[in-house]
């Protein structure tokens, strides 16, 4: 392990020790914050008692389905967009300005249309996430050098060619880029619609045991979910870095 | 076309459309030139005139506008005929794939056999020094060595016309030297017609059978000028007698060229009196 990386896992430590240390000492409210070592108690029981698989299964689930649809689609229409330079100007300011509009008011109307069901949380997913993938999508096929275009043409090589053997990997890092903030925004985007309103999933459990003031089962929800998200951007991190490494230096 | 003749210009002319409401640009020509078998010839000229056009439409990446383009006595027309190799002054190497992988890119495209694409490969990473790096990674190498990657690359494909667009560009003063013997070891064991094109007077006088001198754009041959040099030679030519006077002369028909191209007008005339 690096040095970084040991004073990483150092400073993490030591956040949670305080935070347990100030939970059992009283500095903070048992009903605000339970200790870090309660949180884990209550999610093994969680766990071991099969209480959330349904909406583990579910969430997760609705999760993995916006990924992909985000990334599918935002890389397709990244690839149509990129060929058709008017469209592109057209709606480059749609681009610019899309994150800055809260996407999220418009999930009552997907409610009203499609009723409760993971049909608006999985649209309201791929809309917060596919715009990440397009811009990726479009970024990376702008950087792909041009020369790689007439190396094509020296070995002769179909459009399909060109695409799949040289632009593709060339633009790689940057989708990857989008890959990653698709994963990202489509976590968030999901436990998000379910705690404002869902008949289920881990993020209406969250907000049900808010509202009853059980404050283990929340945690140890929390827990889970932060435990996943770190795992899932923790396996992203390290490919990215590996590609990074084996493009952009290292020793042969 | 007669046996000797490997390539040949006739009247070639390249105008850029207008961008806009801007005026055509005439990049190139009209050009009559023929390029020998086996030869080694070299461009050279001031920024702009067209030499990369030139390459181009030789390589058969760019359509003339006017006249024709044929290499061994075909009309090349806008597809790169088997046979010619193109080495780009860009680093057009894959840095997704290994040193070994971006040699045999082009025969596994071609759907070589394997074992040829081996022998091919080995062959030519050997030839080119690269033989330790054969699974390192472009990133992992100099300017240098990526470009001579490229040339592997271009190399395992057996190119009977070699063309290469400012190879050593980026390169410093004595790589370009050793590059230089390379390609000269390269052009000799191949047996394949090379051109060269260069911005570097000394680059071409050192390494080509024959030295084209390009105007101003648009580009135009104003001298064509026979080196001499013996097929065995090397970077060691530079300490010849006959290098100073070539590169001198030809540095004296381009110098009113290179003022033009910079937009000195009176300079180039004064020069030209």
């Amino acid at each position: 392990m690096t040095r970084v990386g040991l004073i990483r896992i150092v400073v993490i430590v030591a956040l949670i020790g305080a935070l347990e240390l100030a939970c059992r000492l009283g500095f903070i409210n048992h009903r605000t914050i339970i200790p870090p070592s309660e949180m884990a108690t209550a999610l093994y029981s969680l766990l071991a008692s099969g209480a959330i698989n349904a909406d583990i299964e579910r969430t997760l689930g609705v999760i993995l389905l916006v990924i992909a649809l985000s990334i599918v689609f935002g890389f397709a229409l990244g690839v149509v967009i990129h060929a058709l330079p008017r469209v592109r100007e057209a709606l480059d300011p749609l681009f610019a300005t899309y994150y800055a509009v809260p996407i999220f008011i418009f999930y009552p109307v997907l409610i009203a249309i499609f009723g409760l069901s993971p049909m608006p949380i999985v649209l309201i997913g791929v809309a917060t996430a596919v715009v990440a993938m397009i811009i990726a999508t479009l970024n990376g096929l702008d950087r792909v050098p041009r020369v790689l275009t007439k190396v094509a043409r020296v070995h002769r090589l179909g459009p399909v060619t060109t695409a799949v053997t040289l632009q593709l990997p060339a633009a790689a890092p940057y989708l990857f880029t989008g890959v990653k903030l698709s994963v990202s925004y489509g976590f968030i985007a999901v436990i998000a619609a379910e705690f404002i309103l869902s008949p289920a999933g881990l993020g209406r459990d969250i907000a049900d045991a808010y509202a009853d003031f059980n404050n283990r089962r929340m945690y140890a929800l929390i827990l889970f979910l932060l435990i996943i998200a770190t795992i899932v951007n923790g396996l992203l991190h390290t490919l990215d870095m590996r590609w990074t490494e084996r493009r952009a230096g290292g020793r042969p | 076309m007669p046996r000797d003749i490997h390539a040949q210009l006739a009247a070639v002319t390249r105008i850029y459309p207008g961008a806009g409401n801007q005026p055509p640009v005439h990049a190139l020509g009209p050009i009559d030139l023929e390029l020998r078998k086996g030869e080694f010839f070299a461009v050279v000229g001031p920024s702009g005139c067209g030499k990369s056009t030139f390459l181009e439409v030789i390589a058969g990446l760019q359509q003339p506008t006017a006249g024709t383009v044929t290499f061994e006595g075909n009309v090349v027309s806008g597809e790169v005929a088997e046979g010619i190799g193109v080495v780009f002054q860009e680093d057009a190497s894959f840095p997704w794939l290994t040193v070994w992988d971006n040699a045999a890119f082009g025969l596994r495209r071609s759907g070589v056999a394997e074992t040829e694409v081996r022998r091919r490969v080995e062959d030519a990473l050997a030839f080119m020094g690269l033989k330790d790096f054969a699974r390192a990674y472009p990133s992992q190498l100099s300017g240098g060595m990526r470009q001579r990657v490229c040339i592997a690359r271009t190399l395992v494909l057996q190119p009977r016309l070699i063309l290469l667009d400012e190879p050593f560009g980026a390169l410093d003063a004595q790589t370009r030297l050793l590059m230089g013997d390379e390609v000269l070891r390269l052009w000799r064991s191949t047996g394949a017609t090379v051109l060269l094109i260069t911005h570097a007077l000394d680059e071409a006088t050192m390494l080509a059978d024959r030295v084209g001198a390009m105007s101003a754009r648009p580009g135009r041959f104003i001298e064509v000028i026979e080196t001499g040099w013996p097929r065995e030679r090397d970077s060691s030519i530079v300490a010849n007698a006959a290098f100073g006077e070539i590169t001198g002369r030809l540095w004296e028909r381009l110098r009113g060229e290179s003022m033009k191209a910079l937009g000195h007008a009176t300079m180039a005339a004064a020069a030209a009196e």
